[in-house]
């Protein structure tokens, strides 16, 4: 599904923040994206997302070359990913509901669509009473599912989450990964930047390590750092 | 990939009645939020448009003025003595045929000579004698379609076979000429900084707005928004705010200017302003269409930098 090719990421200030990478990431995956700050992982979900152009290599998104993507056709390849945050990035003057909402209304949905789509993704998330609210009233865990219901209700083939758990005590944390397990049941692609070791431990999922631009490890059933 | 094939195909439809209904929501909730701002680019958009509205209509009239005395300038033809009265016929159609004229009339000695009499009124009869031994030469009366082109035309028609003389208001045409140039050059020149001005202040109402929802268009880009959906709005409410100034400027323009050019019929009856209804609407639909260019100008202005991708 993604597959990226002697993907180099030189900023313009001289930094380099991939370095000839090269990997494959199958549909229905679940991959840990692993490793210090600073060691490239938030440049490789932005040249995934296309918020940012390789200096030298390919990504390739289903078969096609994403790179070589004019600019209207970046939404199109944008309503195929969700993305998750850190920092939520919730509308705070919208409501729940009209949060989810908001995200089929970009793309030109139909009011039936969205009438029928964000119930039920608020279900899926667990937050059908909380519709109402605003993202003020809500607990942190709360808040990272209304951001999730809002990445999945376009019935994304992707899913990337920075640093999801970032924000949240370990309890909530692990609500949200089997929410994200859930997720990933239904065939969703899942990428995670993280920097949870006990939830990559437990988890045993693939594991992609990254460390100075480069992967440094990449195994199946993996953990956080490589025994010593 | 059931899911993403879905999405796809929604994607590329036609504008829905939601959107519609988003992007109008957009806009007007927008304009309240920001209500003061878009009072004051209302309020300049009026201003600059009200100032342009009255110097059209200024410019309309000294138009029709200087079109009024252009179209009084006539070029004298003379012709030689003995001319067959036949040959005068060919002339006159000669004359017409030259580029650039709108009449010609012939007036022969004997009408000339009538004139004559008639401008000396009651005295007429200085002129007595002259009945039998007329001094006066058949003559052309040649009126131009452009009065620009008045003396280049009083060469070419003395060059043609049996004409005398030409005469027409020499210096005084070239100066008239020169003087409406001029007064149509500055006003356009004002004109344009007008809408300059009026393009700026919309571009800063649509900024401050686009500013403080900065965090929404990033979300919005992120979730796949085309570059269309997020501008849309901003493009709706700067025509707005363009079409209610322009509409408050048309307004108060239509109204001034009527009862101003019924004062002055009244008490100068002598100017004929330009009164007529198709004028003034043109000039209103005008300041209509400008108002929403002036407001689609500056919100497209101000909202590029935001969709930098």
């Amino acid at each position: 599904m993604i597959n990226l090719y002697n993907v180099t990421k030189v900023y313009t200030n001289g930094a380099k923040a991939l370095n000839d990478i090269s990997l494959t990431i199958q549909k229905g995956e679940f991959v840990f994206l692993v490793g210090p700050s600073g060691a490239g992982k938030t440049t490789l979900i932005k040249v995934i997302f296309r918020e940012e152009i390789p200096t030298r290599g390919q990504v390739l998104f289903n078969g096609k070359n994403i790179s070589r993507f004019k600019g209207r056709e970046i939404p199109y390849l944008r309503r195929k990913i969700g993305m998750v945050f850190q920092d939520f990035r919730l509308l705070p003057q919208k409501s729940v509901y009209e949060n989810v909402a908001f995200a089929l209304e970009v793309t030109g949905a139909s009011g039936k669509i969205i009438r029928s789509r964000v119930p039920e993704v608020l279900n899926q998330v667990g937050l059908a009473d909380k519709s109402r609210m605003f993202p003020s009233q809500l607990s942190g865990g709360e808040q990272q599912r209304v951001c999730i219901a809002r990445a999945i209700v376009n019935k994304p083939a992707l899913l990337i989450a920075d640093e999801p758990t970032g924000n949240l005590d370990p309890d909530t944390s692990w609500e949200l990964m089997n929410l994200l397990s859930e997720i990933n049941k239904n065939d969703t692609t899942i990428i995670m930047a993280t920097h949870a070791r006990e939830i990559v431990d437990s988890m045993k999922r693939r594991v992609i390590a990254m460390s100075d631009g480069r992967v440094s490890r990449d195994e199946e059933s993996g953990v956080y750092s490589s025994e010593l | 990939m059931a899911g993403s094939a879905a999405t796809r195909k929604a994607g590329y439809t036609a504008v829905s009645f939601n959107t519609l209904f988003y992007y109008w929501r957009e806009a007007v909730n927008s304009i309240f939020r920001n209500s003061w701002l878009s009072i004051a680019s209302v309020g300049t958009v009026a201003v600059s448009l009200l100032i342009l509205g009255f110097f059209t209509l200024a410019a309309v009239n000294v138009r029709e003025f200087t079109q009024g005395i252009e179209s009084g300038l006539e070029i004298r033809v003379y012709l030689k003595d003995g001319a067959a009265r036949e040959n005068v016929n060919k002339m006159q159609a000669q004359i017409a045929g030259v580029p650039g004229v709108s009449l010609v009339d012939f007036v022969s000695r004997e009408q000339a000579l009538e004139e004559m009499k008639e401008n000396f009124g009651g005295r007429g009869d200085i002129l007595e004698g002259l009945d039998k031994d007329n001094p006066l030469p058949d003559s052309f009366r040649v009126r131009a379609e452009n009065a620009d082109n008045i003396p280049d035309l009083a060469g070419q028609l003395m060059a043609l076979n049996g004409v005398e003389q030409v005469i027409y208001g020499h210096g005084l045409v070239e100066k008239l000429v020169s003087v409406t140039r001029w007064a149509r050059l500055t006003g356009a020149i004002i004109l344009c900084f007008l809408c300059l001005a009026a393009i700026f202040l919309i571009s800063t109402t649509i900024r401050m707005s686009v500013f403080a929802r900065r965090k929404e268009i990033g979300i919005m880009v992120l979730l796949g928004a085309t570059n269309w959906f997020v501008r849309f709005p901003y493009l709706l409410e700067g025509m707005m705010l363009g079409l209610v100034g322009a509409a408050l400027a048309g307004t108060v323009v239509y109204a001034g200017y009527m009862s101003l050019t019924s004062h002055i019929t009244q008490s100068l009856p002598f100017i004929h302003p330009v009164t007529d209804r198709q004028v003034l609407l043109q000039v209103m639909g005008g300041m209509l269409g400008i108002g929403l260019l002036i407001g689609a100008l500056g919100s497209s202005f101000s909202i590029r930098k935001y969709l930098k991708t």
